[in-house]
């Protein structure tokens, strides 16, 4: 079908149509797989805002009942609550795209500003819990899918099903209850010790990431410190993630360890241990990328309880706190980004697929 | 159906062999037959504690006080509170049990709203095509790759703005999961309606003049809904920790109005830093043990469905039924991504030829 290498149509001496309807290149794929995504960021958006204009504007749902009648009208009118929805969705959309979400309505930020802030901590909770995830998953996953059916398969299947059945805020306060207060070892909850967040947002030009600005500045005992308290968090979501990861590892293994090539290679006297981690992991890779990619979702939701169980100062725990607040705003600037975000990841995954597999282009 | 007159071409097995679970049990061995027999008593415990909440509970969900006064605070187990109390004075075993019920309540409502919906937009969408379905099939892509957490969340924010009552809650609980879960009926009705409007049958119909509606309700119907069962087990473990979380994040029901475990987990954060374990551990508990539960049914009957992943009993005579024919006969490649479409409607086919 498709080459891997771009060869002009006229080159391959067929005419330009022919070629296109045979499955065009990889570049076109790309393309047309990148102008997906404003379509799927689009219809997230709309929905999220028409969803939460239903039941009535932000104003009120923040303040009703704290303020008298005439206030939150005026404080509605300055907004521009009070007028058409269409007139408010289109304009919605067009400050969207200039990176202008509005202000928050309880602690009046800039949502733009608010997301910067608190999704580095996310961002650092997400990769530290992937971390996890792949190095206790895949080599996992790859041992219960040798054993299949032994003892290991059968200890790994009941720690993969209970790692579905834990909340991860479960997982979370038990951690902290063995960890933290019964055993002492790791701080209770937080990104970092007072002493260390005020060094470490004092910096000049700080990234957010708290264990990368204390490495740049150099500075030991608080790297320490940030890794002390990002210990817990990552495990408690990285293990739950980690059985998806070693059921979709397994599952796949198994599918390829039964291939006539294997069984080759097995007679060739290549190593159990090459096959299972070369010959038959690889052909398994991308059904296990592309489903890593829709766990970015799983993971998401996952790091906005793991936050709360943590007080960990991220996207997750603005959210429950805007929530609770009835910060429909902030809450509405939270959700678009995380969709933005879930858009993004599934075309880096799709294009990853392609690059590994070109039979995934059409 | 038709199946009357067709020549029986052999003795039909007792009812019981081939009714959904019973048939799962009789056909597992080994591991798998422990994993579904755990999850049937877990499974049926929950029920059971729903069911007898009002007898099994010493107390009320949001008792305080009984005739020798007011319950103690954070009171560590004991004889009186054999789960100890939390730090509003409830008593955690009768929360824990009622919790049982509200789960049961929520789930029940939002898997049978979802089922009804997503069935119905499946076969509209698969049968009819054209632009319904290429609208249908975007919006359901759009819910289905976000993370169900926060489309839970939009959607309590919609229904009851997070204010909760007893029915209230568990309406804003079970339609926010409803509407999380209708994409995956939606994607799996849709690909068999696909599949099936090119059937012989259903053009036979069409020729003899069915409308489309009893076409959708009669013929594809009953062919498309077979792998339904299997996501709905799944389904309902994943309705347990979307509630638990929707709770946890303080979008769940009120303490006085019913119990909830997600609730209860929220509150006992703090207590754990504390030192207080009983409040947060059994709600947990309880949450791990149920999902387990389901979990397991769910998976069994999933690998038992795929002939990739049955395992096979050693020296077990095979039995020559259709079933057992047409399941070897099922083509193998189907990658991984679709689980819930396995062979069972070759099955069927079996029988309609």
């Amino acid at each position: 079908m498709t080459a891997l290498t771009e060869t002009p149509p006229e080159a391959a001496g067929l005419p330009a149509p022919a070629a296109k309807r045979k499955g065009g290149g990889l570049a076109t794929y790309l393309i047309i797989r990148f102008l997906l995504i404003f379509p799927t960021i689009l219809i997230l958006v709309t929905m999220v805002f028409f969803l939460m204009r239903i039941t009535g504007d932000p104003i009120t749902a923040a303040l009703g009942g704290r303020l008298p009648a005439d206030q939150l009208a005026q404080r509605i009118h300055e907004a521009g609550y009070d007028r058409p929805i269409l007139v408010q969705y289109f304009e919605y959309l067009g400050q969207i795209f200039t990176g202008n979400f509005g202000r928050t309505i309880s602690d009046n930020r800039a949502v733009t500003e608010m997301l910067a802030t608190f999704g580095s901590a996310t961002l650092e909770l997400a990769v530290n819990a992937v971390v996890v995830a792949l190095v206790v998953g895949i080599p996992l996953g790859m041992l219960a899918a040798h054993r299949r059916d032994k003892t290991p398969d059968a200890v790994l299947r009941i720690f993969a099903i209970l790692s579905y059945a834990t909340p991860v805020f479960f997982a979370g306060l038990l951690l902290k209850l063995v960890f933290s207060v019964w055993l002492g070892w790791l701080p209770v909850a937080g990104r970092a010790s007072t002493s260390t967040e005020i060094a470490l947002t004092s910096l000049a030009s700080p990234t957010g990431i708290y264990w990368l600005d204390a490495l740049r500045s150099g500075n030991l005992a608080a790297f320490w410190d940030v890794e002390s308290h990002a210990i817990l968090p990552a495990l408690a979501l990285g293990l739950l993630t980690a059985g998806v990861f070693l059921r979709l590892v397994r599952t796949n293994l198994i599918g390829t360890l039964g291939r006539d090539y294997v069984e080759a290679g097995r007679s060739r006297g290549v190593s159990e241990f090459r096959l299972v981690t070369r010959h038959a992991y690889k052909p398994a890779l991308i059904p296990i990328i592309t489903v890593m990619g829709l766990q970015i979702a799983l993971l998401l939701g996952g790091a906005v309880l793991t936050e709360t169980t943590f007080e960990w100062k991220g996207l997750g725990f603005q959210l429950a706190q805007y929530l609770t607040a009835r910060d429909f705003v902030a809450v509405q600037g939270i959700v678009v980004l995380l969709a933005v975000i879930v858009a993004v990841t599934n075309f880096i995954v799709d294009v990853v697929a392609a690059l590994i597999d070109p039979r995934v282009r059409y | 159906m038709s199946t009357q007159t067709l020549p029986q071409l052999e003795r039909r097995e007792p009812l019981w062999t081939r009714l959904p679970v019973l048939s799962h049990v009789r056909n597992s061995v080994g591991l798998q037959r422990g994993m579904l027999v755990t999850g049937l008593v877990l499974t049926g415990i929950f029920l059971l504690m729903a069911l007898l909440a009002p007898l099994v509970a010493p107390y009320g969900f949001s008792q305080i006080s009984d005739a020798g006064g007011n319950f103690p605070t954070q009171d560590p187990p004991g004889s009186k509170h054999i789960w100890g109390t939390t730090v509003g004075g409830f008593d955690v075993f009768s929360r824990v049990v009622w919790g049982a019920q509200t789960a049961v309540l929520v789930i029940v409502v939002a898997v049978a709203l979802s089922i009804f919906a997503g069935v119905a937009l499946g076969l509209a969408s698969g049968y009819f095509g054209g632009w319904l379905d290429r609208v249908l099939v975007v919006i359901a892509d759009a819910v289905y790759a976000f993370p169900s957490l926060l489309v839970a969340i939009v959607m309590s924010i919609v229904i009851s703005h997070g204010q909760s009552s007893l029915w209230g809650g568990i309406l804003a609980a079970a339609i926010s999961i409803t509407v999380v879960f209708i994409p995956q009926y939606f994607r799996v009705v849709r690909a068999e309606a696909i599949r099936l409007k090119a059937e012989p049958f259903v053009e036979s119909a069409k020729v003899l003049g069915a409308s489309s509606w009893r076409i959708m309700a009669r013929h594809i119907f009953r062919n498309a809904t077979r792998s339904i069962p299997l996501i709905f087990t799944l389904n309902a473990s994943e309705a347990i920790l979307t509630l638990a979380g929707l709770g946890f994040l303080g979008f769940g029901i009120e303490p006085t109005s019913a119990a909830e475990w997600g609730f209860d987990l929220n509150k006992a954060i703090s207590d754990v830093t504390a030192g207080i374990w009983w409040t947060g551990v059994f709600p947990g508990l309880a949450i791990v043990l149920t999902v387990l539960g389901l979990t397991l049914v769910g998976e069994s009957m999933n690998d038992l469905a795929d002939s990739r992943l049955r395992t096979r009993g050693r020296g077990r005579k095979q039995r020559a039924t259709t079933a057992g024919a047409s399941r070897n006969e099922a083509p193998a490649p189907a990658p991984y991504e679709a689980p819930a479409q396995h062979e069972a409607p070759a099955q069927h086919e079996g029988g309609q030829a």
